[in-house]
């Protein structure tokens, strides 16, 4: 598996196929359904937001509560879909990765494609594992949501595939 | 008459809350069973990949106590209590929801349930309330099956009241279209529960049941095994796999659970469930 790390410079996400495995090192931010809900809002209003778009990667996880002495609990992809609605326009904010999991709208992917951004999947239902791969996590908004705040991961060969790369083709269509 | 047996709520309590700990972090043998012969059967790569992620994680849940997926799901409670069984010292649905809520704090697990479905969506904290089904039995036992359900697949589950001259290609032709739509967001492999006939809720209901039988047990009708068969057959053969990520093992096992039904319907439903397929009994 190729080790990649984040952020990826636009030769790297270019250079990225659909269907290739790879290791993630670096920051990635959580954000799962009500947390693109709030982005949203904030971004209508012209707030800015609790943490820079530019470049991140966000992964759509709500992780189960860390133990003492963990960073994290069990932390697996949650359904992308879901967040497709807000993705766009995060991608036009400056968002050039996502992890999540299962197929994305054509909005999406036409975002991916107009900005060079990147769609990677992992593995659902394997959040023991991928819990392993995250080093630290530090709280960055909405903690009233629980599961569902926003934080800022530092992963290490976090694996995933390439879902959407930034051509558009699809894992899911292969 | 048999006499009465009293059974103080608090009682249930200890056992449920134990079963919402180990549910989350152990695969039951049947199915851990089955994602190895899958593993073994397969021939794409990227599936076999997937499916030894999906072991690994496995062993690591147990080893760790570590939930084998965050999304703990939300508590379904299927009680079958003896007609000759008093409950005192409580409320019996409040001791179910006390027995999760200190199984979901003390065991790390995730809290996903919220108050209101619709406007406030905001969230309980404590994974309760669960969805309590209960059923009247002969006798003083008190059984109840836990089950975790998790959305990821219980999204793309699905009701169709099919009527009788479908017959046996329109329950094959609606389980095989939920499962394409359900695709890779289900997290498959699957497991699917298929409820035929009752009505409109209990097929419902009876899809959820199937959930709970052994993948090492078949339907006892011989027909209805072979339909189960068949069902998985066609399932596999539409080539989504693990993950969606192409390769045979779509689902490990389908499970038909049948009842009597009106001269005018066959209510079909599939309840679908990731490999995560979390269930416990509890007896008192
Ligand atoms: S569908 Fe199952 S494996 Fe997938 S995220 Fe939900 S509970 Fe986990």
């Amino acid at each position: 598996m190729r080790k990649l790390k984040l952020p990826l410079s636009p030769e790297e996400r270019r250079s990225l196929r659909a269907g290739e495995g790879v290791l993630l090192s670096g920051r990635i931010y959580t954000a799962r359904d009500a947390a693109h809900k709030r982005l949203h809002e904030m971004l209508e209003r012209g707030e800015p937001l609790p943490f820079d778009l530019q470049d991140a990667c966000i992964y759509y996880v709500g992780p189960t509560p860390a133990k003492e002495g963990q960073a994290i609990g069990s932390a697996g992809p949650t359904t992308s879909s879901r967040m497709d609605p807000y993705t766009p326009e995060l991608i036009e904010n400056g968002m050039q990765a996502m992890i999540g999991k299962g197929r994305r709208s054509d909005a999406v992917k036409q975002a991916i494609v107009s900005r060079g951004a990147v769609y990677f999947v992992t593995v659902g239902g394997a959040g023991a594992l991928l819990s392993r791969c995250i080093q630290k996590r530090r709280m960055i908004a909405f903690e009233d949501l629980l599961a569902e705040a926003v934080t800022e991961l530092t992963v290490e060969d976090f694996p995933c595939y390439v879902g959407i790369d930034t051509f558009g083709n699809d894992i899911y269509d292969l | 008459m048999g006499k009465i047996r009293e059974i103080n709520v608090s009682e249930l309590v200890p056992p449920i809350r134990e079963a919402c700990g180990t549910m989350a972090v152990q695969y039951s043998c049947d199915i851990l069973e089955a994602m190895r012969r899958g593993r073994e059967a397969e021939e794409n790569e990227r599936a076999r990949s997937v499916l030894d992620l999906l072991l690994e994680n496995a062993g690591i849940a147990e080893r760790e106590r570590i939930p084998i997926c965050q999304d703990t799901g939300m508590i379904i409670a299927f009680a079958r209590i003896g007609q000759d069984v008093h409950f005192s010292g409580g409320s019996f649905t409040e001791a179910v929801c006390e027995g999760v809520r200190q199984g979901y704090r003390e065991y790390y697990l995730r809290a996903s349930v919220v108050d209101d479905p619709l406007y406030d969506r905001i969230n309980t904290r404590d994974n309760t309330p669960a969805v309590i089904h209960t059923e009247i039995t002969e006798g003083d036992g008190v059984e109840i099956t836990l089950m975790a359900k998790g959305f990821g697949s219980e999204n793309k589950s699905a009701v169709a009241m099919l009527t009788p001259a479908d017959g046996e290609q329109g329950i094959v032709d609606f389980v095989v279209d939920t499962v394409r739509k359900a695709g890779p967001n289900a997290c498959p492999p699957l497991i699917i529960g298929v409820g035929i006939g009752g009505t409109f809720e209990s097929c419902a209901l009876l899809s959820k049941k199937a959930l709970l039988r052994s993948l090492n047990e078949s339907n006892p009708d011989a027909r209805y095994a072979a339909l189960e068969d068949r069902l998985l057959q066609e399932v596999n053969a539409t080539g989504i796999g693990p993950q969606g990520l192409r390769g045979k093992t779509t689902a490990l096992k389908v499970q038909i659970e049948q009842m009597p039904t009106h001269i005018a319907g066959m209510p079909c439903a599939v309840n679908i469930c990731c490999h995560v397929c979390r269930h416990a009994k509890v007896v008192l």
